[in-house]
């Protein structure tokens, strides 16, 4: 019964995020500072995650093939086609679900406790599309930039760790990543990325902007934001799989 | 004039308002007074729609606001100044930008316009040159200060300030005050402010309504309530030793 009221609030309140903006250049203004805050800023952290991650697909791949019927490429293609369709947009949202999910449901959340949404409110701005939508709007618009960077870091990593390691030659490898290069997969985690994008900054927006209490229901809403947008990219990310790859 | 009709609410089934009728004039600070717990905040929320009453309505200057959408609230609303407990400023902006901030939203100013009436406002609250200040580099008063800045900054036709004296010193308590009271009469608006702070209520209560468990206990001026006979009332106004010394000496010369 609480999981139903909590979706139905969570609805009601995309309805008000959704409505005309009162000022577009207060608006436009936001969204570029969102897309600093939200996006820029998790640049390093996408970065390294993507590296070692791919270098230690590539690795684990290599150590495995102990078949001398399977081509020496296919470490390249392994780790193409996995940083592709999974590990690049779902674990990296996974991370950003971290990072940005705790950090938007604690922004929101303090200006609830100091009653700075109530002071928006009685100016009559219409808080929750002047605070929210700016958010939404670039994560929409950055978050395929965050994955595309991490895809080709990843295989940028991979390629590293096994030249490094004196497993492969840089032609066989690149020779893997374009074999069976399907573009739909390239749609389909993007498709992802948009989907968990949204799903990330608006939970984490619905738990900060309802928080009632001080600072310790703030942490507490953070933490709930992380939790619930983490189970929500799981739940899409089976959805979107069957929907796109299977139907 | 703000009134306010048999304005009734509740919270998880328990009621914390009863049937409320009130009157806030305009030109005067119009106090709401009580205990802690007693219900005064709820019904300034009440008043400007941070609640809604589940029965009864509130009228500013004859306008249905409990019936209105929320694009015909936002309208009343850019007429409305509140000034909060905590200042409530956004801690990203300065102090400048603060109080820009409405103008900017509400308006078709021209950003000298802005800069104008932002200085004119800051100026009018003492703080001028304090303009590129954070919030957090500014001490509890000045925030305040800010707050009222920010509040005024539209013109309002009412303002509303939630125990603008909480955590301030004795003497800047009294700066507030009468800024409050001063603003209100150069401006003719309707000025109400929630507080349990009796030097505010000898300061600048023009009229006073005092709240009791839920219900409108009794109204009147500064003047009055210093002999009025119900046992709340005086427990509320003399619930201080000094208060209680005054008393005394008041009784000892009248005798």
């Amino acid at each position: 019964m609480n999981f139903l009221k909590q979706f139905g609030q969570y609805i009601l309140m995309l309805s008000v995020v959704f409505s005309r903006p009162d000022r577009w250049r207060f608006f436009w203004k936001h969204t570029l500072l969102e897309i600093e805050q939200i996006g820029i800023n998790s640049l390093p952290i996408v970065a390294l995650m993507s590296t070692f991650m791919g270098a230690v697909i590539a690795l684990q791949t290599a150590s495995s093939m102990e078949s001398p019927l399977l081509p020496d490429y296919t470490v390249g293609f392994i780790t193409q086609s996995s940083t592709i369709l999974e590990f690049s947009p779902t674990i990296i949202s996974l991370i950003l679900a971290g990072k940005v999910g705790s950090n938007v449901a604690s922004e929101i959340g303090t200006m609830r406790v100091t009653e700075q949404i109530d002071a928006l409110e009685i100016m009559g701005v219409n808080s929750l599309n002047f605070l929210v939508l700016p958010k939404i709007t670039a994560a929409f618009f950055f978050f395929p930039v965050l994955v595309i960077f991490s895809m080709a870091l990843s295989m940028f990593g991979g390629w590293l760790a096994l030249l490094v390691s004196d497993l492969t030659t840089t032609e066989i490898y690149i020779m893997g990543i374009r074999s069976f290069f399907n573009p739909f997969h390239i749609t389909y985690a993007l498709t992802k990325t948009l989907v968990f994008g949204f799903l990330i900054v608006s939970i984490a927006s619905f738990y900060g902007y309802y928080v009632k209490g001080g600072s310790l229901d703030v942490g507490r809403a953070s933490t709930q934001a992380v939790v619930s947008g983490s189970i929500a990219i799981l739940i899409a990310n089976f959805i979107l799989t069957q929907l796109m790859l299977l139907s | 004039m703000i009134e306010v009709k048999n304005v009734s609410k509740s919270f998880n089934g328990q009621k914390v308002l009863f049937d409320i009728n009130h009157v806030f004039e305009e030109g005067q600070v119009n106090l709401i007074i009580g205990q802690s717990g007693q219900g005064k905040s709820v019904l300034a929320k009440c008043i400007v729609g941070l609640y809604d009453p589940e029965e009864g309505e509130v009228l500013f200057d004859k306008r249905n606001f409990t019936n209105m959408d929320r694009w015909q609230r936002s309208a009343i609303r850019q007429e409305i100044g509140m000034l909060f407990q905590g200042a409530a400023l956004f801690d990203s902006m300065t102090v400048e930008q603060n109080v820009m901030f409405p103008l900017q939203m509400f308006t078709n100013m021209t950003k000298a316009e802005i800069q104008n009436r932002a200085d004119f406002c800051l100026e009018r609250v003492n703080l001028a040159g304090r303009n590129k200040l954070l919030p957090s580099e500014c001490s509890g008063g000045m925030q305040k200060r800010v707050g009222i800045a920010r509040a005024i900054a539209m013109n309002p036709r009412y303002l509303f300030c939630d125990e603008p004296n909480s955590g301030l010193d004795p003497k800047t308590s009294i700066i507030i005050d009468k800024l409050i009271r001063d603003i209100t009469q150069e401006y003719k608006i309707t000025t109400v402010v929630i507080t349990h702070d009796m030097n505010s209520v000898m300061e600048i209560g023009d009229h006073i309504l005092f709240i009791h468990q839920g219900q409108k206990w009794w109204e009147g001026d500064r003047h009055s309530i210093i002999n009025a006979t119900n046992p709340d009332i005086e427990s509320f106004v003399y619930a201080s030793s000094f208060m209680k010394e005054i008393r005394t000496q008041l009784q000892k010369k009248a005798l």
